[in-house]
């Protein structure tokens, strides 16, 4: 029992020199725990911010321009003055996200009450925009022509007031940045395991190993270990010290327990990397593996759109996936500050899909090397 | 054969240099300082042991190595001067070494040799005529239609030669072609060379060799020793000079005396057999078949404890199938193997302490040094902890690693990573040492020392030595040998009783013997070989010549090399059904699970109410919200402790907490104020909510005012334009086609490149007059062609399955995906020429082009939203304008006119990646 500890200690040992070794690997992991961060997180605006904007104004009013310049930074871009032809042209060249159009004697025809009617054209191929953009220009050209006819809001008899818990403002950096860090925690530990086993098997390595005294069971071990270990350092350095200190992102809640949810998680998806590689003959086809397998588990994760608007039998496949549990508990970590009372439930799946996985993988280890 | 030749007076040398020396990484000396007239039209043969530059110096002469200090001139010109490099490249001809080192396993020999005769610009009807004559000389014929990689080892090494010969070159260069090979193939192999060379007497050869008995048929000789050089002469002078009767000693003799100290002539006390009469070894009935095959038939031995056992055999006969039985790493069909009288299975660990076992191809970690290789196979074998040390420089002292302590095996040459093998075999003392081929490549005094060795713990620590081998005089030493063929044993005895029964001079002599008898097929391989002159009618030089044009384009860009490779490349994946099936219709399982996967419209919210009044006009404002259809109604929050449980949890997006006094408030007109709570984890989420529950409220407000009509200043009229419904399909699908078609293009063409940097067939760029654009581009293209096949379907699946049909230009769409994956594939090539792991590539190109073509270009906010780098990055990444003009085409209508300023940049883009690519891709190793 001892000498076996020992076999996945040593052999885990090998596995972080001979990665210290390739200065180009420590330079991607490197990279991809600090600056893929960051620019991650750059990428992706809070809310409805610089959105490309246009009028076409037939009236050229006092109103119309006054409701011209309600459209304000950093939500919008400031508005261009467009004319009819435009439009079509302009939008299809992707330059305008919306184009309001105000017709010819808007402002008389409001002050007579005759209700004229606002155009607004939005781009619906650009999704997030298309949505919470309308509303918010709804509600501006509501807004100001309230304050410009000083009428008075009617039977507004119950108000309400708008609680954004865990990220008052909505920053959407906030969020980014933890889920990007929390993707490529999966990406590189399914590589690093995956292609380290290859790896062996292609120089014949393994091949050796299986000659001496140590079990399958000691080699895969080592190669999950030293993996998960390896990515732990660098998600934790980059949570402290990019996210939290340099980026400034509050983390609700508390980095160990987070840390440890990694660790289980990092365990199931190593164990999944070793079955990738035991899937495939050599590294092409693992690359190829990779791709079909971490693509659809990073975008169905609920780490890029949320999960309960997926199908149903997706919710239902990707409950097997180990990225869901990992976003899940994530999220509630990090930014709820939910503690072990809360996320007991993704840990304890994690752990069985972490074990199912290791075992199945262990079982197609053997197989390939018998 | 060859009589007393010296430099003749007169000739210019084929090789001449001054001074060359090279070092490797900082310190590792491979040449020092050398200076030499190589005569030409001769058979040379370069001699010395491992790691003293042998290979060095014949990388540089190729051209394979780029030059570092010193002048080198081969066939009359400085290989300084990348002009000269080039013209004299088809004339050179390289085998490196290894077995099959330039080959291409997954090919056929047909194709290996096409393969290299559409490199030197021959057409059809002269590769075949040259492809026949080789291939008849050599053996080979029958065999055109069989994989390179399922040739024996001394088979591979003839292709090898083949494909080095297949354009007449005046200068071959072979590194160690015959390491690792069986007597008869040496045999035949050096027939095979004095064939071409006495058809070809303008040729000259240059040999690297550790087998002095092959040295004896050279005709100049250059002994090497420490990057510097020994002596020269022919044999015979050598002799002469040290006053040896054979090579073998001559050249010991002429290492300096530091060096021969500890050598001496080996004696092999005779074995003792002990009164229990243990066996160590026994097999009975061992046979392994694979499908229809069988790799060993019915093999049986018993190997006494102590005894030194020699099996040998052609390549490829069944001896390693045999070993991995032995060892347990193979299970057999029939029969039994046991060491120490048990079976050998999974989980027998005490018995694998007791085993040593070096495999033939190099087995330690390249990455780790030598020191720690062995501290690594010390600590698996269960030594000591406090020994470790201790042995550990008892090997290094025996073996002589103690100066590479510290060096990483993969810069090591062949013989000394064979001693660094060796080492760790024995370093825990086993009781059972299995070595496969343990000498192959090592020099002369290396092996006498390793023999010692052997020897030594064979007779007085009793260890059981079984053992493999192609040289003779090793073989001579063992206690027993067997001799095996085509999976059957021959014969089993002494040498000296296999060398009486046979009655032959040398054990050699009667080895050959016995393979020639048990396979009289073997013996019509060598007769066409030794009467190939009869077969092949010295032929004409038939090319055509070229008009002008074509020659000057030929040497910028030939077309025909550029084919060559691509059809090469073409092949490999063709041969590997997994790798195409997944570069074909991997983008189409993606895009299915995705494409109905991904959804953008924010529905099935989970709420609840926190219900503080409890009152008719309460409950009223609450089902206002649960009857909407984005919201499903969890359980009531009871107090606010639950609220926050069940909102850290994630299980409720949203809370509508209604304060006490709703009722009594709203009916006095005092205004109360409900609270929505929502969970800003995810910000896009709660933005949407936020829309959500205000126009919910404000419907609530308008039920129970009717008249009031207070929003009734203007009607807002918005339009949603491209996609009316707003539904996600038709938004997501245009854009899943960039960013699928730039990944899957990307890693399967990055993965092409690296992975002959790996396998060492990219030697075959640096030798040949292949270019880096021809090289690439060769490569890049059956890639490019699966890619827009696979393209091309994901358009027809949009169109069918999905529904979202191509409004606009098809043709402008199909241009734009052409150009796109022109790009991917060269975006894979580019990362694949600036790496060199295939574990690096992959991840380079993951991160690469998941990362930005994802959240960079568009996909969801458009790039002029972001900021900073991530800003840059979106602007020049090929898949934002892909995106733009894919969602134009898709969804918008447009045609070219409209989207000639995306497709201008794809357009321009083309020429700098490939253009990247190549000028990161070196034409020289250095």
């Amino acid at each position: 029992m001892l000498q076996l500890l020992k076999n996945i200690y040593r052999l885990g040992i090998k596995e972080i020199i001979g990665l210290c070794r390739d200065w180009l690997m420590l330079v991607l992991i490197i990279y991809s725990f600090t600056v893929a961060v960051v620019v991650a997180s750059k990428a992706q605006p809070d809310s409805l911010n610089k959105a490309t904007i246009a009028i076409v104004d037939d009236d050229q009013s006092q109103l119309t321009h006054r409701l011209r310049d309600a459209f304000m930074a950093p939500m919008f871009l400031p508005a261009k003055q467009i004319t009819q032809h435009e439009i079509d042209p302009s939008m299809d060249r992707g330059e305008n996200t919306f184009v309001v159009v105000f017709p010819p004697d808007f402002e008389k025809n409001v002050k007579a009450g005759n209700k004229p009617e606002v155009q607004v054209n939005v781009d619906a191929t650009r999704m997030t925009q298309a949505f919470t953009g309308s509303g918010y220009i709804q509600q501006i050209i509501q807004k100001e022509l309230n304050t410009y006819l000083k009428q008075a809001v009617a039977g507004q008899d119950a108000k309400y007031v708008v609680r954004n818990r865990f990220n008052p403002n909505l920053t959407q950096a906030w969020f980014t940045s933890v889920m990007q860090l929390v993707n490529n925690i999966t990406m590189l530990a399914i590589i690093l395991t995956g292609a380290a086993l290859i790896r062996e098997r292609e120089n014949g390595t393994l091949e050796h190993l299986l000659v001496m005294p140590v079990r399958p069971f000691e080699i895969m071990a080592a190669k999950v270990w030293s993996m998960m270990a390896v990515v732990l350092v660098a998600s934790a350095f980059s949570l402290i010290f990019v996210i939290r200190m340099f980026m400034h992102v509050p983390v609700e809640g508390s980095v160990l327990l987070f840390l440890f949810g990694v660790a289980l998680h990092l365990f199931a998806a190593t164990s999944l990397g070793i079955f990738l590689a035991c899937m495939s003959q050599n590294m092409p086809q693992l690359g190829m593996l990779l791709i079909l397998v971490f693509l659809p588990m990073q975008m169905l994760s609920g780490g890029s759109t949320p999960r309960e608007s997926m199908p149903g039998w997706v919710q239902d496949v990707m409950l097997a996936a180990p990225t869901t549990h990992f976003v899940e508990f994530s999220q509630a970590i990090l930014y709820r500050g939910a503690g072990i009372e809360v996320v007991w439930r993704p840990f304890l799946i994690l752990f069985v899909i972490g074990v199912v996985l290791f075992i199945i993988s262990l079982a197609r280890f053997k197989k390939s090397v018998a | 054969m060859k009589e007393g030749t010296s430099v003749q007076e007169g000739t210019a040398p084929a090789v001449s240099f001054r001074e060359l020396s090279l070092v490797y990484g900082k310190k590792t000396v491979g040449l020092d300082s050398v200076s030499l007239d190589i005569p030409a039209r001769k058979l040379i043969g370069l001699i010395g042991p491992d790691g003293v530059g042998k290979s060095t110096l014949l990388s540089l002469i190729t051209g394979a190595h780029a030059m570092q200090k010193g002048s080198l001139e081969v066939l009359g010109g400085d290989m300084r001067d990348v002009k000269h490099r080039n013209k004299i490249c088809p004339r050179i001809a390289y085998m490196p070494q290894g077995l099959g080192k330039n080959l291409y396993f997954t090919l056929t020999v047909e194709e290996n040799l096409q393969f290299f005769g559409r490199l030197f610009g021959h057409d059809a009807a002269e590769r075949r005529r040259r492809i026949d004559r080789l291939t008849k000389s050599t053996g080979l014929y029958p065999f055109l239609d069989r994989p390179a990689g399922k040739l024996s080892g001394g088979m591979k090494q003839k292709l090898g030669l083949c494909c080095s010969l297949i354009h007449d070159p005046d200068l071959l260069v072979l590194d160690e072609p015959t390491t690792g090979v069986d007597p008869l193939a040496r045999r035949q192999f050096w027939d095979l060379v004095d064939n071409i060379k006495q058809e070809q007497p303008n040729m000259s050869v240059i040999v690297a060799t550790a087998y002095m008995d092959e040295a004896q048929r050279f005709d100049w000789l250059i002994a090497m020793d420490e990057g510097k050089i020994l002596d020269t002469g022919t044999p015979a002078e050598l002799l002469a000079k040290t006053g040896k009767d054979n090579l073998d000693a001559a050249f010991i003799q002429l290492l300096p005396e530091e060096k021969r100290a500890g050598h001496k002539d080996l004696y092999v006390p005779p074995l003792e057999i002990s009164g229990d009469g243990g066996y160590s070894i026994e097999a009975e009935g061992l046979t392994k078949r694979f499908g229809s095959f069988t790799a060993v038939d019915h093999v049986s031995f018993k190997i006494r404890e102590g005894e030194i056992f020699g099996f040998l055999g052609s390549n490829g006969c069944g001896k390693t199938t045999t070993m991995r039985m032995l060892t347990g790493l193979l299970p057999a069909t029939e029969g039994t193997a046991k060491l120490f009288g048990n079976s050998i299975g999974n989980s027998s660990m005490d018995i694998r302490e007791q085993l040593g076992y070096m495999t033939q191809l190099f087995s330690l970690y390249g990455e780790l040094s030598v020191r720690q290789n062995l501290e690594l196979y010390a600590r698996l074998y269960r030594i000591p902890e406090a020994e470790i040390p201790l042995r550990v420089e008892e090997m290094m002292k025996r073996f002589q690693l103690k100066e590479i302590e510290h060096v990483l095996p993969k810069d090591l040459p062949l013989g000394l990573k064979q001693r660094l093998s060796l080492a760790a075999a024995v370093i825990h003392h086993p009781k059972i040492l299995i070595l496969d081929e343990p000498t192959s490549g090592v020099d002369p005094v290396a092996r006498d020392l390793f023999w010692e060795l052997i020897i030594e713990l064979s007779r007085r620590d009793k260890v059981t030595i079984f053992i493999t081998t192609h040289f003779m005089n090793e073989a001579d030493r063992c206690d027993r040998i067997s001799l095996m063929h085509a999976g059957r044993s021959l014969t089993c005895d002494t040498p000296a009783e296999i060398v009486k029964q046979r009655n032959a001079a040398t054990l050699e002599e009667a080895f050959i013997g016995i393979l020639e008898d048990a396979d009289p097929a073997n013996k019509a391989e060598q007769a066409s070989s030794m009467t190939s002159e009869d077969v092949v009618p010295e032929p004409e030089k038939v090319q055509k010549e070229l008009p002008l044009w074509r020659q000057k384009l030929d040497k910028v860009f030939s077309f025909q090399r550029w084919y060559s490779c691509f059809w090469r490349e073409y092949l490999e994946l063709m041969r590997d059904p997994i790798r195409a099936t997944l570069a074909l219709f991997g983008a189409i399982i993606l895009m299915l699970v995705m494409g109905y996967g991904i959804n953008m419209d924010v529905e099935d919210l989970s709420f609840a109410i926190l219900d503080r009044d409890q009152t008719v006009a309460s409950q009223n404002y609450a089902l206002n919200i649960s009857g909407s259809r984005y919201f499903v109604e969890k359980p009531p929050v009871k107090d606010y402790a639950d609220l926050d449980r069940r909102m850290k949890s994630g299980e409720l997006s949203l809370v509508v907490e209604i304060p006490p006094g709703f009722g009594k408030d709203l009916d006095k007109g005092n205004s109360p104020e409900v609270s929505f709570w929502i969970d800003g984890a995810m910000p896009s989420r709660a933005e949407t909510i936020n829309g959500y529950v205000t126009a919910l409220h404000q419907k609530w407000l308008e039920s129970r005012h009717p008249e009031a009509n207070n929003t009734g200043l203007v009607s807002i009229e918005t339009r949603y334009r491209y996609n009316p419904d707003v539904l996600s399909l038709p938004a997501m699908v245009p854009a899943m086609i960039p960013i699928l078609m730039l990944m899957i293009p990307a890693i399967l063409a990055a993965l092409a490149v690296v992975r002959e940097k790996e396998m060492g067939s990219i030697i075959n760029l640096y030798v040949t007059p292949l270019s880096r654009v021809e090289f690439l581009l060769g490569k890049q293209f059956p890639y490019l062609l699966f890619s827009m096949l696979s393209c091309l379907l994901l358009i027809v699946m949009a169109v069918t399955i999905f529904d979202v049909p191509v409004k606009g230009s098809f043709l402008t769409l199909l241009f734009s995906c052409i150009c796109y994956c022109v790009i991917a594939t060269g975006m894979g090539l580019l990362a694949s020429s600036v790496t060199r792991s295939q574990i690096a590539v992959i991840f380079l190109t993951m991160i690469g082009t998941l990362l930005p073509s994802v959240q960079l270009c568009g996909l969801t906010n458009p790039v002029d939203t972001q900021e900073g780098m991530a800003r840059i990055i979106g602007e020049i990444y090929p898949t934002t304008h892909m995106l733009l003009i894919s969602r134009g085409i898709f969804n918008k209508a447009l045609g070219f006119s409209d989207l000639h300023q995306p497709i201008f940049v794809l357009l321009i883009m083309i020429p700098i990646i490939l253009g990247l690519g190549v000028m990161f891709q070196k034409k020289q190793e250095s």
